[in-house]
């Protein structure tokens, strides 16, 4: 059995005390050990920011790559061992500014793994400058007069984006994100999790109470996850009431289940010492 | 009478079929034991346009196109106009005599040979694209070539597309045999004779380094497509199944090289390949590879920029861009082969070297080299020799402290640290692209810094402890010393054998590595040549720039070409005799 013991680092985070990444964190080792995989069997991939630090903070293979391509790593991670557990980890101005060609095409791809977005609709590690999410009218370091476009949607994107698993939480419900992160990874396919995360540094608009206010659970008020359409209206719910949990959930073949170059093993487990090219040259002749 | 020394070209629109025919003919050359090396040129644009296909066939093994052209194939008046003053004297051109040509718009020298080629398709009763295959079989009677090769390789050629297809090809072909030679039966100047069975591969420079990718073991391939390495994606989805590769067409070159880093890190043999503007995208993914020292191979193929600038032709101006691109200092090596040969060894020698000393290798061609095709003798896989590097062993696992991360990142005397992948147990680490101490944990602490700097540079002076030094070619005590890198090698040398019947020596240094540069080398090659020359094909020289940078010494002069152009070898001649001379 795998414990939290397991996969705790020595090192401790650095994150802003109250930040909501701490409680992203703390789900994702609960998921872990939940769900019983062995650490060496996980590889977490993240960008650039803060939620980039998360497998600093915990024992897996871990990969903190550059700004907003933690998806084409992680998607070819998993493309050359499938026997292992994929995360990618990122932030909103990682996956929907700088990434978001990325976040699309890996929706579309349904690899098997999970992503999940750290949304906090600002920059943090920079310092406080607008986002993609970020509101429109919000005051930044970037927009002083006010936010003038209109925020991404990630949930009605990825809806339209062909991902098979698509989830909200909030890092302030440690329970609801763990069940979320657990629920993701059991998935077979391409699972998003946009999580809302308090930034108490330099979001003051978006904060733990503001959330709380708002937020309701759509699997307690009986919303139907297999339902496109209806996911697609929930994804436009926006001001006093802001729902949580899995808006659509879809079986469909896995990008894998689409490659008999990986149907008896793994890429990395295929011997490559001997490789025959003799026919291959013949065809050249 | 000129027998087994051809030059044979064909132009038309884009979309014609002009290549297909080409290569028809080249692979004809081939397989009847001839050595083949062609050139296409064509513009990027898919219908219409001017494209061409020129191919050189010879007795002997040759090296690149030459200047002169024996026989033309015109599909259309536009290539008669463009070409007529390349041909030589008593050379010939086939074209369709429903265009309307006065004589006088062509030299007298050389020989006018109209088909009608429409009528010929009607007759005959097949597609009016095959038109391209009446002209083909005209051009072979013309020449008095075994006309039951071009069909076998015509066979070959549609032989995915049915019997139909392959009898009206032939049949076409045939029917433009049969008209030339009971129409023309003068006797031609030039000539074409079997003279063996072939059982030479005709391959391109991509062709080259795609089976040495494959036969080196590489299961990941990344790539968007960019002219002129969109074929090595071709190649590669189309072995994926048949070699158990993952072939990913991504969404652009950010993706590609930062997949072919999910795999290298994952463990398996990656590669990713593009050109210029792509390898500009790449270039932040470049140095994270560097950073989390991953193994990666990256093929370069260069075109002319800067920016767009001429998707379809050939420059070698990138060779500063790919030693200097991304920030900060890593190991960058930089392989440049010249030919096909050196496509294939060079391409499983830059697996070993990534995956020995966990960095990313650019492999870096031209399109002159990666679209190419030349006849190649087939490629010996016993000298093929997989080193995946140094891997953690189980007794350095079982120490590893269960609390901490594997320390992937040791110093080490040589900079290289043994390496774990996902799966190994005990050997968990976090490859980050910060600054990192031996457990990949961030730090700015400045004893680690530089510590972490020393180990990773160290690994480039391991690897320049290994590699071949360049080798001199032809006499020691030569009148003039060419000093090149890359595609220039044909050229190269085929001037070589013109100067020597002129009686000027000359001996050729051919850097294969432009990181680590072989500086020693060079170096004394400067120190004891009489005449230095460079031959590039870009603007500023930049070989002869690194030369300078790397030992101090001057070339002499900078023969450079940047035109879009291959050097052809009469050009490089010229030059090197006013260098002799003067």
């Amino acid at each position: 059995m795998v414990r939290m013991i397991d996969i705790n680092a020595i090192d401790k985070p650095n994150w802003c005390p109250g930040c909501g990444d701490f409680g992203i964190l703390l789900a994702l080792k609960g998921a872990i050990v939940e769900l019983n995989i062995e650490p060496e069997n996980i590889a977490i991939i993240s960008g650039i920011g803060c939620s980039g630090k998360v497998p600093h903070w915990l024992r897996t293979y871990g990969l903190h790559g550059i700004h907003g391509r933690p998806l084409p790593v992680a998607a070819a991670t998993r493309l050359s061992n499938h026997e292992l557990t994929v995360f990618a980890v990122g932030g909103d101005g990682d996956g929907y500014g700088i990434g978001m060609c990325h976040f699309i095409h890996a929706m579309r791809r349904n690899i098997d793994m999970t992503y999940i977005v750290h949304n906090n609709m600002i920059y943090g590690l920079t310092t406080g400058q607008t986002s993609p999410t970020s509101e429109k009218g919000m005051r930044t370091k970037s927009t002083p007069s006010g936010v003038i476009e209109v925020p991404v949607n990630p949930i009605a994107l990825a809806i339209s984006s062909g991902a098979t698993f698509i989830a909200r939480s909030f890092a302030g419900d440690v329970k609801h994100l763990q069940k979320t992160i657990v629920d993701a990874v059991k998935h077979r396919g391409f699972s998003l999790i946009d999580v809302f995360q308090p930034c108490v540094s330099f979001n003051h608009v978006n904060t733990y109470d503001w959330y709380k206010q708002r937020i309701y659970d759509l699997q307690a008020a009986g919303h139907n996850t297999g339902d496109k359409m209806a996911a697609f209206v929930k994804s436009q719910e926006w001001g006093e009431k802001i729902p949580i949990g899995v808006f659509y959930e879809v079986l469909s073949p896995t990008y894998e289940d689409e490659l008999p170059q990986i149907k008896e093993m793994p890429l990395v487990k295929q011997a490559i010492d001997n490789v025959d090219i003799s026919k291959l040259m013949d065809d050249f002749v | 009478m000129e027998k087994n020394k051809l030059t044979w070209k064909i132009g038309g629109k884009a979309g014609e079929g002009v290549m297909a025919t080409g290569i028809i003919f080249a692979q004809s050359g081939s397989r009847g034991g001839l050595h083949v090396y062609d050139i296409n040129e064509y513009p990027s644009l898919i219908k219409g346009g001017h494209n061409t296909l020129q191919v050189r066939v010879e007795d002997r093994e040759i090296f690149s196109q030459v200047k002169g052209v024996n026989v033309l194939i015109a599909l259309n008046k536009e290539t008669i106009l463009m070409h007529r003053d390349e041909l030589t004297s008593g050379g010939g051109i086939i074209y369709d005599s429903a265009e309307v040509l006065d004589r006088k718009e062509i030299r007298e020298d050389i020989r006018l040979y109209p088909v009608p080629f429409n009528n010929i398709i009607k007759e005959i009763g097949a597609e009016t694209i095959m038109k391209n295959n009446v002209a083909l079989g005209a051009s072979i009677a013309l020449i008095d070539y075994d006309f039951d090769i071009v069909a076998g390789v015509i066979r070959d050629t549609f032989k995915r597309k049915g019997d139909r297809i392959i009898n009206d090809n032939t049949m076409a072909a045939k029917a433009g045999y049969d008209y030339l030679k009971k129409n023309f039966p003068d006797d031609f100047n030039y000539k074409l004779e079997k003279i063996g069975t072939g059982g030479r591969m005709m391959l391109t420079g991509n062709d080259a380094i795609c089976m040495g990718a494959i036969k080196a073991g590489c299961k990941f391939y990344s790539a968007y497509p960019m002219t002129p390495a969109s074929s090595i994606l071709h190649f590669m989805a189309a072995q994926e199944r048949r070699f158990n590769i993952v072939v990913k067409h991504t969404e652009d070159e950010i993706s590609a090289i930062n997949m072919a880093i999910g795999a290298g890190f994952a463990g398996v043999r990656a590669m990713c390949g593009t050109s210029g503007g792509g390898f500009c995208l790449m270039s932040e993914g470049y140095g994270l590879a560097g950073m989390i020292e991953v193994p990666v191979v990256i093929i370069m193929a260069m075109r002319p920029g800067p920016s767009t600038g001429m998707p379809t032709w050939s420059e070698q101006g990138d060779l500063k861009f790919v030693l200097n691109v991304s920030q900060g200092d890593f190991p960058r090596p930089v392989l440049i082969p010249g030919d096909n040969e050196e496509c294939f060894y060079m391409t499983q020698e830059a697996f070993n070297i990534a995956e020995k000393y966990q960095t990313p290798v650019i492999v870096l061609t031209d399109k002159n080299l990666a679209e190419s095709h030349k006849t190649t003798e087939k490629f010996d896989q016993r000298r093929i020799t997989i080193d995946r590097g140094v891997y953690a062993t189980a007794s350095e696992l079982a120490a590893s402290d269960e609390k901490t991360f594997f320390k992937r990142y040791k110093y080490t005397e040589n900079g290289v640290s043994p390496r774990t992948i996902p799966g190994m147990k005990k050997g968990i680490y976090t490859a980050t692209s910060d600054e990192h101490d031996e457990e990949g944990n961030i730090t700015e602490d400045t004893g680690n810094r530089t510590k972490m700097m020393e180990k990773r540079m160290r690994k480039l002076d391991s690897l320049a402890k290994e590699l071949k030094q360049p080798e001199m070619v032809g006499p020691r005590d030569a009148a003039v010393t060419i000093i090149a890198t890359g595609s220039t090698k044909g050229p190269i040398k085929e001037a070589m054998m013109m100067l020597e019947k002129d009686g000027v020596t000359v001996n050729y240094l051919q850097i294969l590595y432009l990181s680590p540069f072989p500086s020693e080398k060079v170096a004394s090659v400067m120190d004891s040549a009489r005449k230095t020359v460079v031959v590039e094909n870009n603007f500023t020289g930049q070989l002869a720039d690194i030369i300078r940078e790397k030992t101090g010494k001057s070339v002499g002069r900078r023969i450079l070409k940047y035109d879009g152009r291959p050097f052809y070898p009469e050009e490089i001649h010229r030059e090197i005799m006013e260098v002799a001379h003067g």
